[in-house]
Parts: C-alpha cells; structure tokens; sequence
C-alpha cells in the first residue's frame, strides 16, 4: 500500500478550499495551516504562463524528518504516511529544519505538527478533506499499489512533475503537467 | 523573469518567520559544546602522552570550565525545546540516523566525565579539600587508578562531541549551506581553537602560554584551509550551493562573516599570535577573547543563514 496524492495544476484555481478545509478538519490553530496554495507566474507581460499548485507534505519515501528525529515520534505509518505522534515529540525542531518542503510548523502546544493525509478519514473509508471538497475535482487521492485507484488511473493519463526531485526524498505529491 | 507568489496563511519563511526554528540556543550550544570538547580533547591528549607536569593549566585547570560550559549549553537546549517535559525520551531512543540523538547521547557521556576529570583534580586547586564521605574517596581512588582508561573514554567522546556540533547542521539536505561535509572537521577545529584560547587565558606559565599560542595558530590554519574548501565546494556544486555560497559572497551576511569571523576571529588572533612567539610581547587576552568570539560568531552566523539558504523550485 502506498497512498499518493496527484494535484491537477490546470484544473487548480487556487480557491484556498482545501486549506480551509483542512484547517476546519484537522483543528488547525488560527494562523497555522498544513497545506497551502502555491502560485507562480513565469514569462515577462503580455506572455505570461502562471501555474497554480495546492501543496502539503510531499509523504515522501525517504523522509530527511524521519530519518532525523531522535525521539522516533516522526514515523512512517500505513501506506507509507509521515506522522507525528505528539506524546514522544520533544519539539526540537530538527524535522522542520530538515523539510526541504518547509511542510511542518510547529504547533502553540509544542509538538511539531503536519499534514497526516487524513488519516482518520482514510481508516473510515473516506478521503482526505482537501480532496473531498475540491470545487474543481483537481485533487487525486489513493494508493498507488492499486491500478484502480483515482490516483493511479490519473498518472497513467497525464504528465507529471514532482517537486525538487533532486533532494533525493522522493516525493509522493504528484502535479499533473 | 520569474515570480512566485504565494497565497494562503501558510507558515512560510517568505511570508513569516516561523520557519527560522532554530534561533540562539542553538548557536551558544554548538559553541559552548565545541569549546568543552577543545578543552577535554586536549586535556586527555597532554595526560596520555604523560605531559600534566608540562601543561598543567591545560590538563588540570582548564577542565574545570568544561562542567559549567556543559550544563549552561545543556540548558540552552532544553530552552530551545517546545515541548519541554516531554526531553526525557531523548535517552529512551537510540535513532543512529538521527545526529542529535548521536547528541543527546554523547552529553550524556561526556558531562559526567567531565565532572570527574574535575573531581580528579580538584585537590590541585583545593589542597584541603576532603570527599568527608568514605565512599566518595572510594570513587576518587577508583578513578585515580583508572585515569589512563578515562582519558581516552574522554578523549573519544570529545572528539565526537567536537565534530557531531557540525553534522548536527550538515545532516540536513534541506538547508543547502549546511549541506557539506566540511562543517564537522570545522567545528572541531574551532573548538578545539577555542579550548587553546581558554588555556592561553588561565595560563600563567610562559612555556605553556607559547605552547597554546601555536596550537592555536595551526588550528586556526586549518580552519582557513577549510573554510576556503567549503566556498569551493559549494562553488563548483548546484545552483542551490552556489546562492547558499552567495550569502556569504556578496549576500546578506557577507560582513557579518568575513569581518566578525574570519577578520577578528582568525586572522587577527593569527598575527597576534605569530607576534606573541617572536619577540613582541601582547597582551594575550586580546588574541585569546577575539579566537572565542570568532569562535561563537562562526556558529551564529551558520545556523543563521542556513535557515535562509533554501531549494529553489
């Protein structure tokens, strides 16, 4: 099982729908988000090319937060999710610094906090907020083992990109080119 | 031409400064750190090689700050903390990929070494000085005829301590300026420079102030040699390494780090230094206060500008 998430930068209008929605879901404190609207404009006016992407934690494979964290309170569980369990975080900053996705923040009751993929939605069938409430339908969620999967049958489809793949951590947040 | 706009309440470095997570704690600590690993290092290295009576400050007196600079830097840690009471699971883990549980383990070796080598000496200072209790004169006793074993123990983990200072920071892809392999033996140099400065300090004998003078100036050689590896390397890497190299070639802490650093804190110390053992006579608490304060500004202005240098995409 490995859950993936593929994000359609032609379809995303950059509504910030998904960052209210994880907000309202996981809890998020005021001021604080676990996923966020990423707009670039390239080209110099009248030809300008903008592409807007909704990104998160990338839940990458070889996670430097992991690999860093000396409590182990960072982990990997089921379908490859990064978490973060609050009662062994120490708060000491070591996977924020690590994050070249700058993913994680941490949370005013001291453990780091971040995208958990919804997690407690996925246990109950459900998907991710961002996903569900997506008024354009560009977020795809499942697991890639899966060939029937929404996320699956998308890449198969499309082109796509994943971000600074030359990190080295590969990344599981796919944008459809 | 190409602009990023970001939009949403997200906790950005471009938008806040949230993500600048590591800030003075951590600096003061990696230099008090390195300091005490200087001091011990050279300490067990004078008392392997059977030298004490030769540098008797070095071996005997110095450590003494090693407990203070230990448990002050210690302290800085546990501030740097946000979840405070939660510390302890530090040492319920062993993560051997993780530097700072490497950290938090080497600390908790070394402190109470150096609380013993201390204690080892402490009727050096203290003539008088009685343990009132029989099994604290056991202790001493036990020690004393293992003293040989304890030095290298000592000398081991303060090298590890010396060099983990670094990796701490080099671990991390994410931040392309600590991204280099040089920042260990650098800090270890550095430490190990700033511990020859506190002997230069508390010396009161010529011999040994010379001694010091010149571990000193080869320690700060190597430092230049290195710092001048690392802006090649990062020179002739990725675009990331090159802006990371920038900040300090004509970047925002260009003057802060070739003035505070490498000007008052390796190579004016170095000329002192080259005077003191010719025939000028300096006061040596100019070139010894200026090695530590290089000594801090070098971990201040790494940690710093590493959490500015970033990936681009």
């Amino acid at each position: 099982m490995r859950y993936a998430m593929a994000v359609d930068t032609r379809k995303c209008v950059g509504c910030s729908d998904c960052v209210v929605a994880c907000q309202t879901e996981n809890n998020v404190p005021i001021g604080y988000c676990r996923d966020w609207i990423v707009e670039v404009t390239d080209g110099t006016y009248p030809q300008l090319e903008m592409e807007i992407r909704s990104e998160r934690c990338n839940q990458c494979v070889n996670a430097p937060c992991v690999r860093c964290c000396p409590t182990g309170a960072s982990h990997f569980a089921d379908g490859g999710i990064v978490l973060v369990t609050q009662t062994e975080c120490i708060g000491c900053g070591a996977c924020i610094a690590s994050c070249p996705y700058d993913a994680r923040y941490p949370h005013p009751d001291g453990y780091v906090d971040k995208c958990t993929f919804c997690i407690h939605r996925i246990k109950n069938g459900m998907k991710p907020a961002c996903v569900d409430v997506c008024p354009t339908k560009c977020l795809y969620f499942g697991d890639l083992d899966d060939p029937n999967s929404d996320v699956s049958a998308v890449l198969r489809k499309r082109k796509y990109k994943t971000l600074i793949p030359e990190a080295g951590t590969k990344p599981q947040l796919y944008f459809l080119i | 031409m190409n602009e990023e706009v970001i939009v949403s309440g997200r906790m950005n470095q471009m938008v806040d400064p949230h993500l600048h997570i590591w800030h003075w704690q951590i600096s003061l600590y990696l230099f008090l750190g390195g300091m005490a690993a200087g001091i011990l290092a050279i300490a067990a290295v004078y008392y392997i090689r059977g030298r004490e009576n030769d540098y008797k400050t070095a071996v005997r007196l110095t450590p003494f700050l090693t407990p203070f600079l230990l448990v002050i830097g210690l302290l800085a840690l546990f501030i740097d903390l946000r979840h405070k009471l939660f510390f302890w699971q530090l040492y319920t883990n062993i993560k051997l990929q993780s530097p700072m549980s490497w950290g938090a383990w080497t600390l908790m070796v070394i402190t109470p070494i150096s609380f013993i080598w201390c204690a080892l000496h402490i009727r050096d200072i203290f003539p008088a000085w009685d343990w009132k209790f029989k099994w604290l004169w056991a202790l001493d006793g036990f020690f004393n005829k293992y003293k040989k074993a304890l030095a290298w123990v000592m000398l081991i983990y303060a090298i590890i301590l010396g060099i983990y200072t670094g990796i701490l920071l080099s671990a991390f892809n994410a931040r392309p300026l600590w991204n280099t392999s040089i920042l260990g033996p650098l800090f270890l140099a550095s430490g190990l420079s700033a511990g020859a400065a506190a002997t230069l300090l508390l010396s009161k004998n010529e011999a040994e102030r010379k001694q010091f003078a010149r571990i000193d100036l080869v320690m700060i050689g190597i430092e230049l040699f290195l710092i001048i590896h690392m802006f090649m390397g990062f020179l002739a890497s990725t675009q990331v390494q090159i802006e990371a190299a920038n900040l300090f070639l004509g970047g925002q802490y260009t003057m802060s780090f070739w003035i505070f650093v490498v000007a008052l804190g390796l190579v004016i110390p170095a000329i002192l230094e080259i005077m003191e053992l010719g025939r000028y006579h300096i006061p040596v608490l100019v070139p010894a206060v200026l090695v530590l304060f290089g000594s801090l500004m070098l971990r201040f202005i790494i940690v710093y500008a590493g959490q500015v240098s970033r990936w681009l995409y």
